[in-house]
Formats: structure tokens, sequence, C-alpha cells
């Protein structure tokens, strides 16, 4: 079966910046897919052609085998869509508001009262229905424009930052409500929090300068950093500078980190392509029978990878301009 | 249809939910009753007619419809909402023709809160009455007019005070298209039959044309062809600046 998302050389260009260039990719049911990028990278601005609401100076994307530039209605009808901020109608009640987006969705009667009934528990916006949306905190208006999203249970799900600017429980809370979605749709969010793309992310595709920079599982993504599988060692001063010298010699690891203080030394050994070392560090250690205080294995950090990678392809396209 | 009905539906709802509807419904009604008894002095004119209300009526539209119509596309635009709205699987045409119809049918709604008026002339005299129905559907497609300027020039600013200021002034023009003052200007080097065609345009000659209870089927087409050109060109600007 084809994919629910297919987005095929997708180019926006704004007078002469160009805004998004050349971006494919496509999102499976039950894919969840991180868009990652620093700010003015180019993810809003492919969500929205992807809606529908933005024209694609070139390229087109397909919505459950409808595309959306020759189909927009019938594409439109197969996507939830939480823009940034989560506009809404400031004067209407988020219940009011529910009722005109399910209306607009066809829903209609006893339909459309069932389905409100069950976006609100789902997000759980009972205590608010009835008070206008302009009075509402952050987190609760952010619950109105997921709700607004979900209430035609659409094949695909677009969301721009669904979680900037929450506290904490309300992150934790909209993670939890994307993850119980995931499932039977296919999802595409935004965001810069690059630990929501560990929590909620089955895939992540980083974008900088409006170019897909990479393409993987967060884990995968993770293990590109030069921290990746490397060991950290501590132990006293002086088996410290002992071991330094072997430990350079070892095969698979690249670099080593030596620093000093009071309390004794510590050894930072970077391996070769991220493949594990562990052992051969525990290993030489024993057979030198030197006591080790401490001894830990690193993983690729998101967010090592994420600064990385576009910053390159920043300075890559600044050099271009 | 149905969807046209339904952005209309909440669009409508949205006036009364507001203090905007009951305060434009006062203050119109308000200076509809001066404009008729103190500058139109309609018991000096010893008539039982309502002429001397209708006469007032564009100058009144000209500053009251524009407060209707400032938010129609402005506060969409402003308040984010424009991407809610374009990317739910409605055409802009339903669009931009549910939120006029909206704003109409509201400002009709207004408008026949006058009635008192109408029995007032009744109950003094002996008017009429057929007149006076026409005079209530000209003012209607004149209303209609002017809120077509104004949805198309809240569509091309985010700021609702321009679009104010900026629709009194085109709905001006076309109030005195007409007269010496729009008139003359086109004399002087445009062939006859544009300066015919514009002076055909004024809302001013139509309505007294009208108040007379003189419809003509002319004045309707040149009404509703305004209010057609003006929603198109609206969903043009629409399109070219929801994502500025």
């Amino acid at each position: 079966m084809a994919s629910l998302i297919e987005i095929r050389k997708l180019r926006k260009q704004f007078g002469a910046f160009v805004a998004v260039d050349d971006v494919s990719f496509s999102v499976d049911r039950g894919e969840v897919l991180g868009f990652l990028g620093p700010n003015g990278a180019g993810k809003s601005t492919t969500m929205k052609m992807i809606t529908g609401f933005l024209t694609p100076t070139a390229g087109t994307a397909v919505v459950s085998g409808h595309d959306i530039g020759k189909e927009p209605m019938k594409a439109k009808e197969k996507i939830g869509y939480l823009p940034e901020g989560a506009p809404a109608y400031p004067e209407m009640t988020p219940q009011s508001f529910l009722r005109f987006v399910a209306e607009v969705r066809g829903l209609r009667g006893a339909d459309r009262d069932r389905r409100v009934d069950e976006v609100v528990s789902r997000v759980s916006l009972e205590s608010h229905l009835y008070v206008p949306i302009e009075s509402l905190s952050k987190g609760y208006k952010r619950r109105v424009g997921l709700a607004q999203a979900i209430i035609h249970d659409p094949e695909v799900l677009v969301m721009d930052e669904p979680t900037d600017g929450l506290d904490p429980n309300q992150k934790f809370h909209v993670r939890n409500l994307i993850q119980k979605m995931a499932p039977n749709k296919a999802t595409i969010l935004s965001t810069h929090i690059l630990e929501e793309v560990e929590a909620v992310c089955t895939r992540a595709i980083i974008i900088a300068a409006g170019r897909i920079i990479a393409d993987g599982t967060p884990d995968e993504l993770a293990s590109r950093s030069a921290n990746h599988n490397s060991v950290l060692l501590r132990l006293k001063r002086e088996s410290g500078t002992q071991l330094r010298e072997k430990l350079e010699k070892l095969p698979g690891v690249k670099r080593v980190e030596f620093k000093e203080d009071d309390a004794g030394a510590s050894l930072h050994l970077f391996s070769e392509r991220g493949r594990p070392i562990l052992k051969d560090v525990s290993r030489l250690a024993f057979d030198q029978r030197v006591e080790v205080d401490e001894i830990r294995e690193e993983r690729g950090k998101l967010d090592e990878v994420f600064r990385e990678l576009t910053h390159e392809a920043t300075v890559k396209a600044g050099r271009e301009n | 249809m149905g969807k046209i009905f339904v952005i209309f539906k909440r669009e409508l709802g949205s006036y009364f939910i507001t203090p905007l509807a009951y305060v434009f419904i006062i203050i119109f009604l308000f200076l509809s009753g001066i404009f008729t008894f103190n500058m139109g002095s309609f018991f000096a004119r010893n008539e039982a007619d309502m002429v001397s209300y209708f006469r007032f009526l564009p100058w009144l539209y000209l500053f009251l419809i524009p407060a209707i119509t400032m938010r129609l596309w402005s506060e969409e635009r402003k308040q984010g909402t424009i991407e809610l709205l374009m990317t739910l699987p409605i055409s802009l045409g339903q669009a931009v023709i549910g939120k006029f119809l909206a704003a109409w049918v509201f400002t009709i709604f207004t408008l026949s809160l006058t009635f008192p008026l109408w029995i007032t002339v009744n109950y003094l005299g002996d008017p009429d009455n057929g007149i006076i129905v026409a005079s209530y559907i000209a003012a209607a497609l004149m209303a209609g007019a002017f809120l077509a300027i104004g949805a198309f020039v809240s569509a091309i600013s985010k700021n609702q005070v321009i679009s104010f200021v900026v629709t009194v002034v085109i709905s001006l023009l076309f109030v005195l298209s007409g007269t010496g003052v729009v008139i003359d200007f086109f004399r002087e080097w445009a062939p006859d039959a544009v300066v015919r065609s514009i002076s055909e345009l004024s809302f001013l000659s139509n309505s007294e044309r009208m108040s007379k209870g003189v419809i003509d089927i002319r004045n309707i087409i040149t009404y509703l062809s305004m209010i057609v050109c003006l929603l198109i060109a609206c969903a043009i600007t629409v399109d070219m600046k929801k994502a500025d």
C-alpha cells in the first residue's frame, strides 16, 4: 500500500528566498515523524504546503492518495491540522468552536455531538467547555486546537509545534495523547525540543536552510554523535597517567581526552566510528591491575547531532548565497 | 451550499456573542432617528412617506457599515484563524460568500428594526406602502454594495483601523460619484460613456431614485454586479495575502 503522506520534491520560494528546497519523504500509517530544525529552517512552510494553506512553487504532496494541488478538498478532508499557536476564534466557546469545525467537516446532528463529546473527553476539556476561548490558558487553548484537529478522526495528522509554550505537565499530556492516537494514523509534528522526538517519534527528519539533512530513527540519528559509545573512566591520578598511553594505542579508540583534578583523573575515550569499546577498555584496565573508580559508556545525544548538522548546513547555505 | 451555511451561521453568531451587534444596532437606530426627525424634517414635510429616512441612509451606511466589515478578513488574518479556515475542506469561494452573507443578513436585520418608523407613518397618514417596500429593498441592495466594498478592503489589510478608514474613503467615492466632486474629475479626459457609467454607480443618485419607489432593473443589476465583482476581487486578495 502506498504511504499516507507522500511529499515529492516540494519547493517554496518567496521572491529570491528559497524557504523549502527539494524536500521529499513519505510517512506510513503508524509512523510519527518528528520534523526538526532551527527556527526559519522551513518546517512550518513545509507543513503549510502539505495541508494546502500555501501553494508550492514546485513539487507536490499526496495525502491518502489525493494530490493536494489537484484535489484539495479530498486531501483536506483526510488531514487534521494544528497550525502553530493553535489559532481559534477567540470569542467562541470551545463547544461552539468544535461544533463549527465538525460541521465544516460534514458531521451533523447527533453524529456531530457524539464526536465533539468524544474529542472533548480525549483532550480532557470538559471543565472548560463554556468559557470563551480568549480567556483560556495556553494549555487549554492548545487542547482546543488538538481537539479540532482530530474531530473527524483523520488518517493524517499534522501538528506544528504542538507542545510549544506548555508547562512540563501539559507537554506530557499532549505527548501521551499523540502516542495513543498514533497507531492508526500517519503523524507529522514539528518541534525543536529534542527530548520530545525521543519520547514520541518513530522517525526524525532534520531540516536546515530548507533542505533535509538527516532522516532516520531517533536512535540512528543519535548514534551519529561523536560521543556515541564513548567511554568515561575515572581513576586515581597516577593510574591515569599510567593507563593513558596504553589506551591511546588500543584498537578502536580514536582519541583520548585527559583531565586531572584534586579527586583524580578522568579519561574520555572516543571510539572509532561509534563502535562499542567498553569491553576492551575494561579488560585493559583489569589486565593492568588498575583500580577504577567509575566507568561509564556514553550514548549519543540527539541535540549534539542536531547542532553539528544544522550548523554545517547553515554555514554551507550562507556560503552559497 | 451546506458549507456556506456553516460559515454563515458561525459568522452571524459571532456578531451576537460580542457586544458588536448590540452596539451597532443601537447606534444605527439612534442615528436613523436623528437623521429622519431632526435633519430630514419628518414632521415639517407633512407628507406620509419615508423619504426623509431613506435619503440619509447612504450617509449612515458610509460610517457604520465599515465598522461591520473591518473585521471580516483583517481579524481572521490577525488571529491566524485564516490558516485554520483555509485548511478545512471548504473552498475560498464558500468562505467569502458565507462571510459576506452573514454581514448582509445582519445589516438587513438592523435595517428591518426601523419598522416602528413605518408604523408611525401609517398611523399618522396614508402612505404608499408599495413605495416604502421598494425603498427597503433598494436599501438592502445598497447595503450589500457597501458591504462588498468593505469585505474587499478588509482582505487587503491586517489592520482593522486601516481597513475602516479605507472603506469609508472608497465608499465615499461611490456615494458621491454622481455629483460634481467625482464626475468633474473624469469629465476632463474620460469618454462620455465612462463618465455616464460612473455616475450610474452613484449610491446617492441611486438611492434618491429608489426612495421615490422607482426600482429600475438597471439599479438592481448595478448593485448586484458590483457585489459579485468586489467579492471576486476579495477572494483573489484573500488568496494572495493569506500567508503574509
